[in-house]
């Protein structure tokens, strides 16, 4: 590890230099700095600066972001209007990284693509323009939508997947200010900038998630992996589901395992919504959303338990 | 008495004393000590002015190192030095070895490989020092990596019997499949380390080993000193499962290390260098034929296997060893090859052979009786030979037919369809599945010291080790068996190379040799005390520290010193010896996405006399846990360009976690196998996991009608092939 200095925070406050870097629980970060992926020269602990309540807002609620995963999954407001948040939380990680891990920590995670956590490979995200050691290589949890020659990593996290689906929104201060960003558009696609996870700008923390006020409709949180507990997602699906008179009256659906983002598709909610449903109509929805799907070869299998995943959830959503 | 075991000793002289100790299912004496974080492991020991050393690992695949930057390193704070010595391991010791492994790190022979040693004044310094070394390298560029684009060469002569192509042929049923299973690794909780710690000319090391008697040789080989020299102490051990049967990286860096600075020297691997750099099981392509008549009698068995090693190791993943006893079948061909990969070294890794060879075996069983039509359980129970095929030796015992049966009530395997697909709750289609249980047994070479004290206390001594598995509880509990003494008055002393060699753990071979040595220095005080009391040994009768109703005490002016020994003999060639089992599991698989998840399992095992009927179910149950993992999720991900390991930590290294093992139900069946050692006991620390597997897999098919022939069955590979979820 190389020296860095370390600073701890009272409140939360931009960032005013370069090479400083917040940590919060540091699940993540630590982890990079051992690895030397990561080398700030100044740490900012905001662990201890406040910000961590949820509270009631505009008829939803917001979370601070130092609320930990763990009271976050826990509070009864949530687990009642959201439960999907308290899902996909719950679903992620073990209790033990629940307890420290963060919310604006767990938005910031960055990819688990094996390539970017060895400094000995190449890799455009974590050294830019030195290429793409996955793209031939194992990459077997790689992205296949939205992907670019650059880079197909995913964005691993579970927890926002289902802000996405929930349609919340990141709350950001910079120098300039408070900025609000749907969370939907919180993550980019890599292009040819894979180095960026998101769209938070040097000088940006997070200062909470709000949640617009609760929909009706049955939340699912479908996560599929390898082993039944503590392994990213494959897939993962975060579902809102109204149906009214036996037909699908509201659907918003994110996914996770499948890009550099929670990803959501206006036109597979479209084919949904108002119809009745049926497993012909899950398979069109499916086509839709994996249309421009990619493998890479280790992955390829994504594409049918993409398929498969939206079918389950569909299946569970509109069931009596 | 010759110390080797050439006639099955009948008398069962455990059945006959008084203690009532053996077989009991006490806690182990150290259990405490570990849970509470006060059994000193190898790198906890605090040692004054200790240095501390990190190694660097290659960053090529195979090729020679030309250069190392020193200089910039060595002006970094606190570092003391910079070795890349020629008597440095380029690859860890295989078990059993007693003698140095393939030395000197210029040369590369897979990723990962230390190649240098960094010390200094503290670990932070040391990390740092380590990752910011340089090191020039001229690669080879046409090294392979990949198992599948190599060629294979016989790697002993194959074993035929009659003529196989001619049984498949003219067989009523048969079957010609392909299974693959990935390299695992033992990913033991305690990385391996050393502390070394020279006295002039003499060495201490702190380690964490299997066998000290074999790591000794092999430490004092590499460093060029004489045996009598080096100490290894080892008294606790965080898991090994093979990959600290040999001396490794850690030990050798350490005490050259500590040689040159005149001071100790630690050594600890990183999670990532017990991966990258430490035994790997191999990988293999397995090829099972099998053919029977219309009875369901097999006709034929074929058993091919192809596995990897570095090239010059001589170690090649017995895969067929226990397709030679389990079955009948008068047309065999059993037959293994070895292709060379520069990947880490492939050697022991728990139940070398059976591990990954039953479970395949076992799942072609599955297939074989499916196209015979007769129950699985009963297609193996017709197959079972009556003496060892081609060789016409005896079994020493088996009960598998007894644990196939007993283990069937207990399931519930009367409830399984015949049919697959016929059981759907919810999302999850449920199936279940068998599979047996084997492992062969071995008597190996051991000597414990047993002392009875003036004060009426035991004391037994080795250099056995315990990885957790239970040996200072067993060995305790055979000597206060043995000499009727309570249990808390047993004190054990293991885990010392200066103490008498014991056998050392693994092959499962630990508990039954070094405690038949401990039980042959017992019978020796046993005949002492009967002249003392001038009655016949037969005569004697020892309880709670009384002999023959009198205080042993008074017999005692001094403490009796007797040192047993064992020796594989006669009854090693003239049987054919192996513990046996049966497995039993449910399983649901997601009808949508292909998950797995085991729903529960049961194992029924018979290896001769239960010692301790705790630590024997806990073997058990891990063994199964393993079967779970190499069923279902282990595999060891290279990439094949550069044979860099993608899987070296326990996030990316998928071992099951609690929640993928559900309640696993353990039936120990009492045997007396008078052939395999004096105690009438067989191993078991291994069993637990050789077939699991193939359980799983048959659970697997018998829920969605998918046959995998790839191993662990992950939803990527079954849900292309999974019927349709909604119109099932
Ligand atoms: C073994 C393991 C398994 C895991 N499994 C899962 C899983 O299954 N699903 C899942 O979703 N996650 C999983 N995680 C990831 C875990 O959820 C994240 O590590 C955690 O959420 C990060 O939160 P933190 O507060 O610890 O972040 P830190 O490590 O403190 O920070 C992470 C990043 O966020 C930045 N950051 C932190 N707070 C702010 C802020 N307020 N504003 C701007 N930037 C900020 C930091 O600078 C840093 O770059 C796993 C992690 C591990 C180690
Ligand atoms: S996929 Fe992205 S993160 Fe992974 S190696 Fe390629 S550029 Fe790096």
């Amino acid at each position: 590890m190389r020296p860095f200095d370390y600073r701890r925070m009272a409140d939360l406050q931009p960032v005013d230099q370069p090479g400083d870097r917040l940590i919060a629980g540091g699940t993540n970060l630590l982890d990079l700095m051992k690895l030397d992926v990561e080398a700030p020269r100044r740490l900012l602990d905001i662990s201890r600066a406040g910000q961590d309540r949820i509270t009631e807002h505009e008829g939803g609620l917001r979370i601070g972001a130092l609320v930990t995963n763990a009271d976050c999954a826990a509070d009864p407001r949530i687990r009642a209007d959201y439960p999907l948040l308290a899902k996909a939380i719950l679903a992620g990680a073990s209790p033990q990284l629940r307890n420290k891990a963060t919310t604006g920590g767990n938005l910031c995670q960055r990819t688990r693509c094996q390539y970017f956590m060895a400094t000995d490979t190449r890799c455009n995200k974590r050294q830019p323009g030195s290429g793409c050691d996955a793209l031939q290589g194992v990459n077997r949890n790689h992205a296949i939508l939205g992907t670019s020659e650059a880079c197909i990593a995913t964005y691993p996290g579970d927890m926002a997947v289902a802000l996405t689906a929930l349609d919340a929104t990141v709350e950001v201060l910079g120098q300039g200010g408070t900025r609000l960003i749907p969370v939907a558009e919180f993550h980019r696609l890599p292009g040819d900038d894979p180095a960026r996870d998101n769209v938070l700008r040097d000088d940006e923390v997070i200062t909470g998630v709000t949640l617009p006020e609760p929909v009706a409709g049955r939340q699912i949180y479908r996560k599929i992996r390898d082993r039944s507990s503590y392994a990213f997602a494959l897939v993962s699906v975060g579902a809102v589901i109204k149906l009214r008179e036996d037909r699908i009256a509201r659907v918003a659906l994110a996914f996770g395992g499948l890009a550099h983002k929670p990803w959501r598709d206006p036109q597979t909610e479209a084919i949904l919504t108002g119809q009745p449903p049926s497993p012909a109509l899950f398979d069109q929805a499916a086509d839709a959303l994996l249309a421009k799907a990619k493998g890479r070869g280790g992955n390829d299998f994504k594409i049918a338990l993409a398929r498969r995943a939206l079918a389950a959830v569909l299946t569970e959503a509109t069931e009596e | 008495m010759s110390d080797s075991y050439d006639t099955p000793d009948q008398r069962n002289l455990l059945d006959q004393t008084a203690q009532g100790v053996i077989g009991q299912p006490l806690d182990r004496p150290e259990g405490a000590l570990k849970a509470c974080g006060q059994a000193t492991y190898a790198a906890e020991h605090d040692l004054t002015n200790c240095a501390e050393g990190v190694l660097v690992g290659a960053t090529i695949g195979c090729g020679r190192v030309v250069r190392i930057h020193r200089d910039e390193v060595l002006a970094m704070p606190g570092v003391l030095a910079i070795y890349a010595d020629q008597a440095m391991l380029r690859r860890n010791a295989q078990g059993t070895a007693g003698e140095a492994p393939i030395q000197d790190v210029t040369t590369v022979d897979y990723y990962g490989q230390p190649v240098a040693l960094v010390v200094a004044e503290s670990f932070e310094q040391a990390t740092a020092a380590a990752k910011a070394l340089r090191v020039d390298y001229d690669v080879t560029t046409d090294a392979d990596f990949d198992p599948a684009a190599v060629e294979y060469e016989p790697s002993e002569e194959a074993d035929e019997l009659g003529d196989l192509d001619r049984a498949m042929d003219e067989a009523a049923f048969s079957i010609d499949r392909t299974f693959t299973t990935e390299a695992h690794n033992s990913a033991a909780m305690e990385p391996h380390a050393s502390i070394a710690d020279w006295d002039g000319r003499k060495l201490t090391l702190y380690g964490s080993f299997q066998m000290l008697k074999y790591n000794v040789k092999e430490l004092a080989d590499s460093l060029g000193v004489a045996e009598k020299n080096v100490r290894i102490l080892s008294p606790y051990i965080g898991g090994g499962f093979g990959s600290k049967l040999g001396i490794s990286h850690d030990a050798v860096s350490a005490a050259l290390a500590a040689r040159e600075l005149g001071r100790p020297v630690r050594v600890t691997l990183t999670r990532q260098q017990v991966f990258e750099t430490i035994t790997r099981r191999s990988e293999t392509r397995q090829r099972l034929r099998l053919a029977c008549d219309r009875q369901g009698r097999l006709t034929g068995i074929g058993h091919e296997a192809w596995v990897t090693n570095l090239p010059d190791e001589g170690f090649a993943e017995p895969v067929t060893q226990a397709t030679k006893f389990l079955y009948a079948g008068q047309n065999r061909r059993l037959a293994l090859s070895i292709g060379r990969v520069q990947l880490t070294t492939a050697g022991s890794v728990r139940a070398p052979g059976e591990a990954v060879g039953m479970q395949v075996l076992e799942a072609a069983m599955d297939e074989m009786a499916e196209a015979a039509g007769i129950d699985p359980i009963e297609f193996r129970k017709r197959n079972l030979p009556a003496e060892l095929p081609g060789e016409g030796l005896p079994y020493s015992s088996r009960m598998l037919t007894e644990a196939l049966d007993r283990g069937a009530r207990s399931f519930g395997w009367d409830q399984r369809h015949q049919q697959p697909c016929q059981r759907r709750e919810g999302e999850w289609w449920i199936g279940m599945g068998v599979a047996s249980a084997a492992r062969v047994n071995i008597l190996s070479k051991a000597e414990a010291r047993v002392t009875l004290r003036a004060d009426g206390g035991v004391l037994v001594e080795s250099d056995q080790t315990d990885l957790g598995t239970g040996s200072y509880a067993i060995l305790g509990q055979i000597a206060a068996e043995m000499l009727g003494v309570p249990i808390d008055r047993t004190d054990v002393a293991l885990g010392d190379s200066d103490l008498p060699a014991g056998a050392g753990s693994g092959g499962s071979w630990g508990a039954t040799s070094t405690g038949s040595a401990v039980f042959r220095a017992c019978e020796a005080i046993r005949a002492t005390l009967a002249h003392k009391l001038s009655v016949d040994v037969d005569e004697l009768r020892l309880k709670d520290g009384l002999a023959n109703d009198r205080p042993v005490t008074e017999l005692l002016d001094k403490d009796l010193v007797e040192t047993g020994r064992i020796e594989p003999g006669k009854t090693m060639k003239d049987y054919s010896q192996a513990s046996y089992g049966a497995f039993f599991c449910e399983a649901a698989v997601n009808a949508f996405t292909g998950e797995t998840r085991i729903r529960r399992m049961t194992g029924a095992f018979g290896f001769g006399r239960v010692l301790n009927a705790k630590t024997a179910r806990s073997q058990c149950l891990g063994g199964m846990v393993w079967g779970i993992g190499s069923a279902l999720t282990e595999a060891m991900e290279f990439d094949h360009r550069t044979g860099r390991l993608m899987t070296h930590d326990l996030a990316e290294y998928h071992v099951p976690v609690h929640r993928d093992v559900p309640a696993i139900e353990v039936i120990l069946l009492e045997e007396r196998d008078t052939v395999a050692s004096p105690l009438q006991a067989k191993g078991v620390g291994e069993l637990g996991i050789c077939g699991a597997a193939g359980a799983v897999a048959n659970a697997i098919y018998n829920a969605c009608g998918v046959r995998l022939h790839s191993f662990p069955m992950t939803p990527d590979k079954l849900v292309g092939r999974l019927p349709d979820p909604v119109g099932a």
